[in-house]
């Protein structure tokens, strides 16, 4: 009889699904089906059985292929590599659990390493808003129990966190909002009609890079002041309706994504969208809230932060931590040649820093660890493959909102196999006998 | 007559770019979930070309090798969308501004049809730019 295992918790997205049900074979070893799970949750899990899947270390070799070498042989060069360095870059972290990132910062402690998470092209700039200025948030329980005005700003889950609206934020009955969808207003600021966009009340078709100016005109509208007819090519009359509708909500909330964090203005959008928040206040209750993307990558920030003071773009190679993005974040250092060996763990740098970055990696000794084959494995000078956190292994994970779930191990890994964790530990102890650490 | 055209390009994730890089980067899925740009259909008629066309998409940065396809989530006339992926980072602009992001949305670019040219894998087109040897 097949086995079906419940409360499984979605290693993909900052949605963090945790309501998952798994069928598994008789003897517990083979994932059947994935219940309840978006198509990319479903595929995360399934995939993850994959037949020709990578289990053993590879060392890229002076022809270009590759050659297996044991997890010690792994760890030797690992370890290697970031001790010798002059600053040494351990980039990823989000897609691992609480206890694996944990464990690489005494490593970066021990080799005066810079660490950074996917923050650095996701929500970065998000970070450096709220320092400058807070944020007024909240979870995303009292979102579906509370919020009548759901705001999609340069955001689309209709892609990127599919069930994110069922669960929390169009869809779902909560306790004020009985009657679901009827209850709430949805409003979507995006440049395209976006398949989110297209479920909303109101689209605001801003002009791409222009969100500034319409937060901006947003915030003279609750005024009622003076506004020109067009804004970021909005109508004035659209712009005061949407105030309107705000001001009249009883609890409203801003999502907001790539759309705003990663044009322009950067920073200074979220400035003022969390301005905006913050004046909205003074009329009903409002709420700000950044899409993180990957599962675990406010987790990473949140360890950084209690371990260093800084959520991310730490740079500990003075031998205590420093923080100035711009300086100590991953793309500059990478753009400045000042990293010297790099260890990617848990994302993929590869696909999703601009090309003239990832040329950087390849120049430098590196290493990559990851279940996938990647452009960043593809780039690595060897390859660790390891065992999928929240299918073969479980550990902490905080969701979009900060709230921490312990995801769950669904499968074993295959024989032989190595976590993140155990990964890092075996790097650790070997960097504290080359460093002499006690 | 086929034109080359400027448009305002963005990158950003899809569904599909989800599913794709959890199936496996290695393999032409990817490919045909990000080696892609969404354009409006008044630009591909403005570049004269029908649609699943391979076009070169160029900018300050760099230029790639892409389908064009018709946007599912317009009209954006002026506005491309590359999905997130290597495809669309061999043209964004790699500008932090001293805020440690690149410029991944708005970046200038043209769009010229290159019928003849093949669209890389996602693992070769990076190792092909970086220089990795392959074996
Ligand atoms: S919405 Fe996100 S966390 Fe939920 S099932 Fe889909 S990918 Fe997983």
């Amino acid at each position: 009889m097949t086995k079906t295992m419940t409360d499984v918790v979605c290693p993909f997205c900052g949605t963090l699904c945790d309501d998952l049900e798994v069928s598994l074979s008789d003897d517990g070893k083979q994932i059947l089906e994935v219940y309840n799970a978006c198509v990319i949750g479903t595929e995360k899990f399934l995939h993850s059985q994959a037949k020709d899947r990578v289990t053993r270390p590879r060392m890229r070799q002076e022809d270009g292929s590759w050659k297996e070498v044991s997890y010690d042989e792994a760890v030797e060069y690992t370890a290697k590599i970031l001790a010798n360095a002059k600053k040494p870059l351990m980039y990823g972290w989000s897609s691992t659990n609480c206890e694996a990132q944990s464990v690489g910062h005494e490593i970066a402690e021990m080799c005066g390493a810079c660490v950074d998470n996917t923050a650095a092209v996701c929500h970065g700039t998000t970070l450096i808003a709220v320092q400058d200025i807070g944020i007024p948030s909240c979870t995303l329980g009292e979102i579906k129990n509370r919020a009548d005005r759901i705001i999609f700003w340069g955001c689309n889950p209709a892609h990127a966190h599919p069930r994110h609206m069922s669960r929390y934020s169009i869809y779902p009955r909560g306790f004020f909002t009985g009657k679901g969808h009827k209850s709430r207003k949805i409003v979507v600021v995006d440049p395209r009609v976006t398949d989110t966009a297209s479920l909303a009340d109101i689209h605001l078709q801003v002009e791409q890079g222009r969100d500034y100016e319409l937060l901006n005109a947003l915030r003279v509208a609750l005024n009622n002041e003076w506004l020109p007819d067009v804004v970021a090519g909005i109508p004035q009359e659209k712009i005061r309706e949407v105030a309107e509708v705000c001001k009249s909500g009883r609890f409203g909330i801003i999502f907001f994504g790539m759309g705003v964090t990663q044009s322009l203005s950067k920073n200074h959008n979220i400035d003022e969208a969390i301005a905006l928040t913050k004046h909205l206040n003074e009329f009903t209750k409002f709420s700000i809230m950044p899409m993180r993307g990957h599962y675990n990558v406010t987790g990473s920030g949140e360890v950084l932060a209690w371990q260093f003071g800084f959520p991310y773009s730490v740079d500990l190679s003075r031998g205590f931590a420093r923080y100035n993005p711009g300086d100590t974040s991953t793309i500059d250092l990478l753009l400045r040649g000042e990293v010297d060996a790099m260890l990617t763990i848990a994302s993929d740098p590869g696909a999703h820093f601009p090309i003239s970055a990832v040329k950087q990696i390849a120049k430098i000794p590196s290493v990559a660890i990851d279940p996938h084959l990647t452009p960043t494995t593809g780039v690595s000078k060897l390859h660790v493959p390891v065992a999928f956190v929240g299918v073969e292994v479980g550990g902490n994970a905080y969701r979009m909102d900060n709230v921490p779930i312990d995801t769950r191990k669904v499968v074993d890994p295959p024989a032989g196999m190595l976590t993140d964790e155990e990964f890092l530990t075996k790097v650790r102890d070997r960097v504290k006998q080359l460093k002499g650490v006690k | 007559m086929a034109n080359k055209i400027s448009l305002n390009l963005i990158s950003g994730r899809t569904i599909q770019q989800g599913v794709c890089i959890e199936s496996g980067k290695e393999k032409p899925s990817y490919r045909t979930a990000c080696g892609i740009i969404e354009m409006d259909p008044s630009d591909l008629r403005k570049m004269g070309a029908w649609k699943n066309t391979n076009v070169k998409v160029t900018s300050e940065f760099g230029s790639v090798i892409v389908k064009a396809v018709e946007t599912t989530q317009g009209p954006h006339p002026g506005v491309g969308f590359i999905p997130m992926g290597p495809w669309a980072n061999s043209v964004i602009s790699p500008n932090t501004y001293s805020t440690g992001m690149p410029t991944f949305k708005g970046v200038p670019v043209t769009v010229e049809v290159a019928i003849n040219e093949p669209i890389l894998l996602g693992i070769e087109l990076v190792q092909k730019q970086c220089g990795v040897k392959v074996g």
